[in-house]
């Protein structure tokens, strides 16, 4: 490498400045890590505590007021962190379907020819989307769902659903392993045909077509037949209706006043973003694609398909992952309301262990775990669909 | 014979009917939406207007106006908080002429609240006189400002330099010098309300903005090193939530810092929302450079521009306007940020709402109002923002080029 160039002076050479610069940032990032961690040796060392992940199989030792998978007190560090991540997880997925579904409802209403319900969708979308969640949150929790009635004199709603300040009741479907396999089983057996079905709707007009078509037809009458029959006399399921009981409801599916907060506040929240996110990707298409679509002679179920649908949904869904992360992430303000995901669990963690490095970084790795997954959600789409490249 | 009168008012009732048939029953789905929409709309409208003015007791907030506004601030300095709210109406008097319409909303976005609270009759209103003698010297100050402007039109870069100066002195002014006498230090701590929500936004804002533009020319940056610690950092922020970088701010960076050096917990709220909020910045900056066509850097460079002049002059300006819209999106969402401090015990608008309900035995059950009271706040300062970010991008005139 010639280090200097002739006639050039070296504090003028571009090769060498920018190597200097190069050096002097590396040194300089390397230091101020040095300087942070020998900071937090030096902390360590003086107050003793450690930095060590060794506490996470001790016992817990603080309870966790609802878990999906079974926790109890003398479970370790490890066990309580898993139930506040499936937490997490739980109020994120339920979130999102329904933040989902009613994003794209008010989205599509925001572009409806009929004028009470554009203005009546952009109304809630303005008042949503510019008050805080943390504000929402509070409002729901607090003067919602903790203003129901105690469990003794709670609203009784059709259906067997009680609403009271211990939570909602809902009836639960019971059912054995065994008829669960089966309902699985159902289920997938109904996708297939579904399936099925639309991939026929697409074939050419052929001899062979014909004959499959007619096996698929054929295939589907048979597996009707046997569901029908699967489902009503081999299926044992209960409902299990919530009782009065002594001092709480027994029985029944409850969700935690927690639960129910944050899941409507994230909803809530969510779907006014999700909404001016399908309102922009419809109104994205050029109206001269329907147009075109139309004088083609396609129907407009067909236009809506093949033509309008797949270029809104790549305008759509870049933007629809990035709320879903939002959403995610949110869900870590459980915590000003007392639902015990990652955060909150790994805050109790905190003042039980009190190793407050190591669960930090813990708590970190999940959140960037999750942001983590729906970037890669959203690079493969960008992949498949190649958006900005046309 | 039909006269002119008559055929006005005829082509004005066929107008209206032509648009309701049009916007409203143009089908039969339309008709059965519209029939649904309107009892509906109509009762949300007419209950939720029944329980403002009737149903609500909105005394834990006419009572708590001061400690909504200024927190737990010692009643003995209110002036040094009217004098920065003078300064501010007054600049925005001054600045009313200026160019665009970006200060004249602005100003009546702040008056127009200021003075309706003045003029409500205090059967309506009750909040104590002084107070309204408050506003009414705040709003005094716009209108000193104003006549100011229309003797003297001050130009852009004077009110520029004045507008930084004030901040330099409102801060100041509110936080005082240590050991002396006429202005004693108040620490933040005792700030709350909507002075510790707006310190927390403006100097948020102030501070993430550069740092956003900082990592977003550092992500373009052509040294490999300096890159991979940009993208490193920022995409590590964006992946968790503010929350625990909060919490981060509050628990773990004391213990990186040497024994001493230490922030109180505004400050430390402050470094946590800069930090978030300046890489999302940097991602909205990046879009914005990214627009900017490569033949700016070519001609910038053909003319003789060094890499700095290039960036400052040419680049950035341009990167900038076409991001408008995204990097005001960001202030927005700090702003709605800010409200998360309560969650490591900051006194915000929020904090103290949730302090007025839980701390009073007698506004227990006016949490409801507390809490709409508050969005309600947050809305119209959120709500303006996005209009004025709107006015902002119709004066530089993006997309008309």
């Amino acid at each position: 490498m010639v280090l200097y160039r002739k006639g050039i002076p070296i504090w003028r050479d571009t090769k060498i400045i920018s190597w200097a610069a190069q050096i002097l940032s590396t040194i300089l990032v390397i230091s101020l890590l040095v300087f942070l961690i020998s900071n937090l040796l030096n902390a360590a060392n003086n107050r003793g505590f450690s930095l060590g992940f060794d506490f996470i199989h001790q016992e817990a030792g603080f309870p966790i007021s609802e878990s999906v998978v079974d926790y109890k007190e003398s479970d370790s560090f490890l066990h309580a962190f898993y139930v506040g991540i499936l937490n997490t997880i739980r109020v994120a997925v339920i979130g999102i379907f329904f933040a989902t579904i009613l994003g794209t409802l008010l989205g599509i209403a925001r572009v409806s020819t009929n004028w009470a319900l554009k203005n009546l969708s952009l109304v809630y979308v303005e008042i949503f989307r510019n008050i805080p969640l943390l504000v929402q949150l509070f409002f729901w929790y607090f003067i919602i769902f903790q203003s129901f009635p105690k469990v003794q004199d709670a609203i009784s709603l059709p259906g067997g659903i009680y609403l009271s300040n211990r939570g909602i009741f809902l009836p639960n479907l019971v059912f054995s392993t065994e008829s669960a396999i089966t309902l699985f089983a159902c289920g997938c057996l109904i996708i297939l045909m579904i399936f099925s079905l639309y991939k026929i709707t697409a074939l050419p007009e052929t001899y062979f077509a014909r004959i499959k078509r007619i096996l698929v037809y054929m295939a589907s009458a048979i597996t009707i037949v046997i569901l029908v029959y699967v489902l009503t006399t081999q299926l044992q399921v209960s409902i299990d209706t919530p009782e009065l009981g002594k001092f709480n409801f027994e029985g029944g599916l409850r969700i935690t006043p927690e639960f129910a907060a944050l899941l409507l506040g994230l909803t809530i929240y969510t779907a006014s973003f999700i909404a001016e996110i399908v309102r922009a990707g419809i109104q994205s298409v050029p109206k001269g694609q329907y147009e075109s679509a139309y004088a083609l002679g396609l129907s407009k179920t067909e236009t809506l398909k093949l033509i309008i649908l797949p270029q809104a949904l790549k305008v759509i869904i870049p933007p629809m992952i990035n709320q879903y992360l939002n959403l995610s992430k949110n869900s870590s303000l459980a915590i000003a309301i007392g639902y015990p995901d990652a955060f909150f669990v790994g805050r109790t963690m905190i003042n039980q262990a009190g190793r407050a490095v190591p669960i930090f970084g813990m708590v970190m790795l999940c959140y960037g775990l999750i942001s983590l997954m729906w970037s890669v959600m959203g690079n493969l789409f960008n992949r498949k669909t190649n958006v900005g490249r046309n | 014979m039909i006269t002119e009168q008559e055929r006005s008012i005829f082509s004005i009732t066929t107008s209206i009917y032509n648009w309701v048939r049009e916007n409203l029953f143009s089908s039969p789905l339309n008709v059965l939406i519209t029939l649904c929409v309107f009892p509906f709309a109509f009762y949300l409208f007419i209950s939720s207007g029944d329980w403002i003015l009737n149903k609500a007791e909105w005394d834990a907030i006419t009572r708590n106006t001061r400690i909504f506004l200024i927190g737990q601030y010692p009643q003995s300095e209110l002036w040094r908080i009217g004098t920065v709210a003078f300064i501010t109406t007054n600049l925005l008097g001054i600045s009313w002429h200026l160019k665009g319409v970006v200060f004249q909303r602005l100003s009546l976005i702040i008056l127009v609240p200021l003075i309706s609270v003045i003029l409500i009759p205090p059967i309506f209103l009750d909040i104590s006189i002084g107070l309204r003698s408050w506003f009414a010297l705040v709003s005094m100050g716009f209108l000193l400002g104003y006549l100011l402007s229309k003797f003297q039109n001050l130009s852009t870069r004077v009110l520029l330099v004045s507008w930084s100066l004030s901040m330099i002195i409102d801060f100041i002014l509110l936080r005082g010098i240590e050991g002396f006498g006429a202005l004693p230090y108040v620490s933040t701590n005792e700030w709350g309300g909507l002075l510790l929500t707006f310190f927390l936004a403006i100097i948020g804002i102030m501070l993430s903005f550069p740092l956003g533009i900082f990592l977003a020319l550092g992500r373009r940056s052509n040294l490999p090193f300096v890159k991979g610690a940009c993208v490193i950092f920022i995409e590590s922020i964006r992946a968790v939530p503010l929350v625990t970088l909060l919490f981060m701010t509050l628990i773990i960076v004391p213990l990186l810092l040497p024994e001493g050096w230490r922030l109180d917990r505004v400050g430390r709220a402050i470094a946590a929302i800069t930090i978030f909020s300046g890489a999302y910045m940097a991602e909205n900056v990046r879009g914005g450079l990214a627009s900017v066509p490569v033949g700016q850097t070519e001609a910038a460079k053909a003319l003789g521009l060094g890499p700095l002049l290039t960036t400052t002059l040419i680049v950035l300006p341009q990167a900038l306007r076409n991001v408008i819209p995204a990097i005001v999106g960001q202030f927005i969402s700090l702003f709605k940020d800010t409200s998360l401090v309560v969650i490591v015990g900051l006194l915000d608008l929020v904090g103290i709402g949730k302090a007025v309900v839980l701390g009073n035995v007698e506004y227990i059950d006016q949490q409801a109002e507390v809490y709409v009271f508050i969005a309600a706040v947050f809305w119209v300062f959120t709500f303006s923002m996005s209009y004025v970010s709107q006015i902002i991008e119709r004066s530089l005139g993006v997309g008309d080029r």
